[in-house]
């Protein structure tokens, strides 16, 4: 890892927030996908 | 001689069916999510480990290449749902109103991430986490303007109903975009003008502009990942709610 200089905590926090929030996108995309598809083929239509 | 009497429809057309749209775009999804994380991987790497701190910013120019992609991505979000209202207010595009639901909790995220972003970026550079400037201010508007759209459309159970209405509450609030696009031009702002996307070329140097387009790129396709999925499962959702409909009538029959 580089050295950050004195502002490290700031660009450290900066990263960790957007990759907290890219993952948490990302998670909830597969999560409503993976429920809707499950309901879907509940309901017998499993295709579209 | 035969002749063709298939009416000739153009490729908008044919993704105008919800199913068609679904079986053309899910091949898409898993090349689209392995070329972000290789955008994500590589933009990384240029700005943490080649890449300059900045002559009078320091390290914290770092900040820039999740900054600058996010808030794009916050005003991108929004055409892209601008362009979807008039799809579904003009073209009666089947789909139109289904990319425009998809996007809206998308660019709520970016333009919070931005807003996050570009506050722990002000601390060490203006000294203050937060200003009332015109950019900032009307970013924060932008925040909520998406925040409505979202809750415009789970306060409605006819999701046709809905989409004419937050199809004009989107054209409205378009009006935000170029607001916080020349705020720095038409108001006394700690932002710095435009220098990227600037007629005389961007007045960066080429060692920092390299990992602002990678993350850029990265970002973008981050989002048009999302979106492909989103748009996906909510064409499923309303292929539910119709299935759910029909069982209850033959349960009440």
């Amino acid at each position: 890892m580089i050295e950050l200089g004195q502002h490290a905590v700031f660009i450290v926090w900066a990263y960790i927030g957007v990759f907290a929030g890219v993952a948490g996108l990302i998670g909830w995309a597969a999560f409503d996908r993976s429920r809707v598809g499950r309901r879907l083929r509940e309901l017998g239509n499993g295709r579209s | 001689m035969t002749i063709d009497t298939t009416p000739k429809m153009r490729w908008w057309e044919r993704l105008a069916h919800p199913g068609q749209f679904v079986a053309w775009t899910t091949p898409l999804v898993w090349p689209l999510a392995g070329l972000t994380a290789v955008l994500f991987l590589l933009g990384l790497w240029f700005a943490f480990f080649n890449s300059p701190a900045d002559y009078q910013m320091g390290d914290t120019v770092r900040i820039m290449y999740v900054h600058v992609p996010t808030a794009w991505l916050s005003q991108f979000v929004y055409a892209t749902m601008a362009v979807s209202a008039l799809g579904t207010l003009v073209w009666r595009h089947p789909m139109a109103d289904v990319s425009m639901k998809a996007a809206a909790p998308l660019g709520a995220a970016f333009t919070a991430m931005a807003l996050y972003t570009g506050s722990l970026w002000g601390r060490p550079t203006w000294g203050t986490f937060w200003e009332w400037d015109g950019r900032m201010t009307s970013t924060l508007v932008l925040l909520f303007i998406y925040l409505g759209i979202v809750a415009l459309w789970r306060a409605f159970d006819d999701q046709l109903r809905a989409a004419r209405i937050v199809a004009i509450f989107t054209l409205v609030g378009a009006v935000n975009i170029p607001i916080i696009k020349f705020s720095v031009d038409w108001w006394s702002t700690l932002h710095q003008p435009a220098s990227v996307f600037r007629a005389d070329g961007p007045t960066m140097p080429g060692s920092i502009l390299v990992p602002l387009f990678i993350m850029f790129f990265a970002f973008t396709f981050l989002f048009l990942t999302l979106q492909l999925v989103a748009m996906q499962t909510e064409v499923r959702r309303r292929r539910v709610a119709t299935l759910e409909r029909k069982a209850a009538r033959g349960e009440a029959a």
